[in-house]
């Protein structure tokens, strides 16, 4: 088991936003992490990756108890996000901020990685001069998926990857995570849309109120008629 | 025509003074958001370690060590000294407030200045002191250019600000500290989701910028002979002036402030009165806070899109 939390409960000051939560993600695994607003699915990803400390419950990752690392050494054990809004160095370039995804990596295999991300997006390979912020949205996306691939990640977090995008832009969005998963990367990916983030993920996880009340393999998700009613409105 | 050049070679003197100091408060405030009102204060610490290190040496009439050798202990120490007093204020006075509303941090830094400004009060008295320079450094080395003279100090200033700017310059754009001091300024949260040392970056920002400005007392001490443990208040509020004015959180703004400010003062000192530089300089802040409140270099940050 690459990522398993175990009971883990988690509090924003006095308030509750996880209850005895437990997920697990596999080797070369993409799942999917649904629910609606509020549900706790960003406070999930914070856990996981040591933004925010649980109260209780473990978060194991590779068989190791990371639940008190910082983050730093979580990301050196092969953890990576692609954060809500991509919250890229707007003032920065292109290629400093792929630069930043390697902070800790060691600079033998800068250019070997540099290169791969190149060939995954070879529009950032134009745009390498450029300042981050004045790119398009779906390039921007390019960026913040190619700067968290350069931290050489196990497991890459992908926090509403189809958020502030248009609907051609999350198609082809969800044409590279496929693309990266198939490459060997395990996914753990927080989406609203349900039914895209289904169709490309193996195993799915619905939460609401901080509490996992549905999982199962995504095939079956999909027609669960729970997972209809609160999100496709039928 | 002499006396032109010569104002303004005075001017760049104190220019370069000021925007060593505006340098460390821009940092600080790009970083954190934070005016760091103590940052002057830093500067009269620096030029105390300058003076104490000459008197350790023997005093300025009786120098033990050759004079290079001392300047550079001076500097050394002073760098040094500063650039760890400004990380301990970080550490112990500022870190715990970093989640607090704005103005928490803002009120302590002017606590900060105050426990300075009246620690070093205590400890050596509140008369002013003198480095005494002409006696260790003649007024005639340095050179003449068509009668304009830049004295040795003069040349050391220029040297030692321009190298240290470039200095600066260079970490910043090319090294990966400076790399994560820009990302931590820009968004502090998604620096640390990439695994980049947040309490690390900030307080070699802090030690960075109080070694310039420890720095820049060492040598306005040289330049100007008098220190007390006052003079960090006005130099604090010019230099502040030299960051708005240049663009706070640039880098290159502070130091086109810092030298703006250096010829406005020498200038108006020259030609119209030496009583009347403050209120030119301040007439300035004033100025730029209305018209163009981002200064010369400043810009809004990129909108996404």
């Amino acid at each position: 088991m690459l990522l398993s939390l175990e009971d883990v409960t988690t509090y924003y000051g006095p308030m509750r936003i996880l209850e005895g939560m437990s997920l697990q993600v596999d080797e070369g695994e993409l799942v999917c992490l649904l629910g609606g607003n509020a549900s706790g699915k960003s406070t999930t990803l914070k856990t996981i990756l040591g933004l925010v400390r649980p109260r209780a419950g473990r978060v194991m990752l590779a068989g190791e108890d990371v639940t008190r690392w910082p983050v730093p050494r979580r990301i050196a054990g092969g953890l990576a996000i692609v954060p809500e809004n991509r919250r890229l160095f707007g003032q920065m370039t292109v290629r400093e901020n792929l630069e930043l995804g390697a902070v800790l990596q060691d600079h033998g295999h800068f250019d070997e990685d540099i290169a791969r991300v190149h060939s995954l997006f070879p529009r950032l390979q134009e745009r390498r001069d450029q300042l981050a912020g004045t790119l398009s949205g779906g390039e921007q996306q390019m960026v913040a998926m190619g700067r968290a691939l350069m931290a050489r990640p196990r497991l890459l977090l992908m926090d509403e990857p189809s958020m502030g995008l248009s609907p051609a832009l999350v198609q082809q969005n969800f044409r590279i995570i496929k693309e990266v998963h198939e490459a060997g990367v395990a996914i753990l990916m927080v989406e609203q849309n349900a039914t895209m983030a289904l169709s490309i993920a193996d195993r799915g996880y619905v939460l609401s109120t901080g509490e996992i009340v549905l999982e199962g393999p995504a095939s079956e998700l999909l027609g669960h008629d729970e997972l209809k009613r609160a999100y496709l409105g039928a | 025509m002499h006396e032109l050049l010569q104002t303004t070679v005075n001017g760049l003197t104190t220019g370069c003074l000021y925007a060593l100091i505006a340098l460390g408060y821009s940092m600080v405030y790009g970083i954190l958001k934070l005016l760091n009102f103590a940052h002057g204060d830093l500067y009269m610490v620096g030029a105390y370690i300058g003076y104490f290190v000459i008197q350790w040496f023997g005093g300025p009439n009786a120098v033990s060590i050759p004079v290079p050798l001392l300047l550079a202990i001076m500097v050394l120490l002073a760098a040094v000294g500063v650039g760890v007093l400004g990380m301990a204020i970080e550490r112990f006075a500022y870190r715990p407030l970093r989640d607090a509303p704005r103005i928490a941090p803002l009120i302590t830094a002017l606590g900060v200045s105050f426990v300075l400004e009246n620690t070093v009060l205590l400890l050596f008295g509140g008369f002013t002191r003198s480095y005494s320079t002409p006696t260790f450094i003649s007024f005639n080395s340095g050179i003449t250019l068509d009668g304009v003279r830049i004295d040795s100090v003069e040349l050391m200033i220029f040297g030692l600000s321009f190298a240290m700017m470039y200095g600066l310059h260079q970490l910043v754009q090319r090294t990966t500290l400076g790399k994560s001091m820009r990302a931590v300024a820009s968004d502090r949260e998604a620096a640390e989701m990439l695994g980049i040392n947040v309490d690390r970056t900030i307080a070699l920002t802090f030690f960075i910028g109080s070694a310039m400005a420890g720095v820049a007392g060492v040598m306005s001490g040289l330049a100007f002979n008098q220190i007390s443990n006052t003079i960090g208040f006005l130099a604090g509020l010019k230099a502040f002036t030299a960051a708005v004015v240049g663009g706070i959180g640039s880098i290159a703004g502070s130091m086109i402030g810092g030298l703006l400010i250096g010829l406005c003062e020498s200038f108006s000192a020259s030609y119209v009165s030496s009583e009347y530089t403050d209120l030119i300089v301040f007439g300035i802040l004033i100025a730029t806070m209305l018209l163009r409140p981002t200064g010369i270099l400043g810009q809004k940050a990129l909108q996404k899109v």
